[in-house]
């Protein structure tokens, strides 16, 4: 139905329109009862090793108090020689690594070449920036690339860090503490594997927002092994997730059969064309 | 730091003369009571920032062009760009903006106006003759 009071057509990108309805409702409901994002309240971990970097992460996403999501994956791909680990809201991390990912993947078929770790810091930069921290995505970004192994961290202002190792996320002080004991520069692959999985276990063990299993993401020259689980938690509940029933399971009581009796009433017969 | 002034909204209308809703009453449901200040200043903090966003990307680069390599390269590229944005079909019909995307290197990036509310499928549609007007200023 067309509208006279639509002038242009409607812009593409971000639509404020109900901005002014959302800040007239919180004022009705007095800021109690509007729907809370899913952040996922991490712990994410990463160093850089001799050939390479260990991204390390745990699987917990949480909305509020419950456990959202149980395998949740925050190890996200960006191009074959680079991940990033995201902590914060999940649909925020989620979002911008697919278009960063979209966007290096465009740049490498129009150019020839394999994308940069710089460039994709560049990127995020400009474009967590451009919103002003209301896209709410802490990221570690990790890869190898010509130039070297590299480990950044781009927080929701657009700040960026070049770092030998960090953690990021809710559970990042107990980790940091476990980094900062064990880092040593150009560690062998399994000590470092070893390093980011304790100190993602020592998020976990004392933060609430992160728990579940570890997943650890290893980039090298030569590829990447992306161990999902690496550690699984404990704590598993014994769930059937399957809830068929074998045949048999319902005790058959009596049967009778009734034969249906069809009597042909026309027949006709089409010839196939099968040249 | 700016001012107030500089954060206001295109039109300064007096409210209840220009209500938002359909009919030319207040669409209380979707844009909420009538107020001075909801009608003056922007309700979300990006909102100013990403309208003018493009505007104020090219004028930085073009400020910066013109001091590194003299008047007559943004000259030169902005004749190209006002040739470029004249390629349009009429304002209710969907244009593709081929020439202005390759100028600007938009055909080589994603971002979120490709991916949000994207006009093809608005749920609004406007009346034909009131856009062409509006358009020509004839409004």
């Amino acid at each position: 139905m067309a509208l006279s009071t639509v002038l242009e057509t409607p812009g593409a990108g971000f639509n404020f329109e109900n901005a002014t309805r959302n800040a007239a409702l919180e004022a009705l409901f007095e800021g109690g009862q509007t729907p809370k994002p899913l952040k996922t309240g991490t712990t994410i971990a990463g160093v850089v090793f001799k050939d390479g970097v260990v991204l390390g992460a745990d699987t917990r996403a949480t909305s509020s108090e419950v456990v959202a999501d149980k395998m949740c994956e925050k190890i996200h791909f960006i191009s074959p020689n680079m991940y990033c680990c995201g902590a914060g809201t999940a649909a925020d991390t989620e979002k911008t690594t697919e278009l960063l990912s979209s966007n290096l993947s465009i740049f490498s078929l129009n150019s020839g070449r394999n994308p940069r770790v710089v460039m994709a810091v560049n990127i995020l930069q400009d474009m967590l920036y451009r919103y002003h921290g209301q896209i709410g995505a802490n990221l570690l970004l990790g890869g190898v690339d010509c130039t070297g192994n590299h480990l950044y961290t781009v927080g929701p202002y657009g700040d960026v860090d070049k770092v030998p190792y960090l953690a990021m996320g809710s559970g990042d002080l107990a980790a940091l503490g476990i980094l900062e004991d064990g880092f040593k520069h150009n560690l062998e692959l399994e000590e470092a594997k070893e390093l980011v999985r304790s100190s993602i276990h020592a998020g976990i063990m004392s933060d609430l927002g992160s728990g579940n299993n570890i997943d650890v993401c290893v980039i090298t020259k030569q590829g990447v092994d992306y161990i999902r689980p690496y550690q699984e938690s404990e704590y598993k509940d014994d769930r059937k997730m399957n809830y068929k029933y074998r045949p048999g399971t319902t005790k058959v009581l009596t049967e009778k059969v009734v034969p249906l009796k069809l009597e042909v009433v026309q027949e006709t017969v089409q010839k196939m064309e099968t040249a | 730091i700016r001012g107030l002034r500089s954060q206001l909204k295109d039109s300064v209308p007096v409210a209840g003369l220009c209500p938002q809703g359909a009919y030319g009453v207040q669409d209380s449901l979707r844009s909420g009571f009538t107020s001075v200040k909801n009608e003056l200043l922007p309700s979300h903090p990006l909102e100013l920032s990403e309208k003018n966003f493009q505007l104020n990307q090219d004028k930085m680069n073009f400020s910066t062009l013109r001091n590194i390599q003299g008047l007559h390269a943004p000259l030169k590229l902005q004749m190209e760009y006002r040739a470029a944005r004249q390629i349009q079909r009429l304002p209710f019909l969907p244009s593709s903006n081929l020439a202005l995307d390759t100028l600007r290197g938009s055909d080589e990036c994603i971002g979120f106006e490709d991916v949000l509310c994207d006009p093809g499928q608005s749920e609004v549609m406007g009346e034909p003759h009131m856009m062409v007007e509006y358009k020509l200023g004839l409004l």
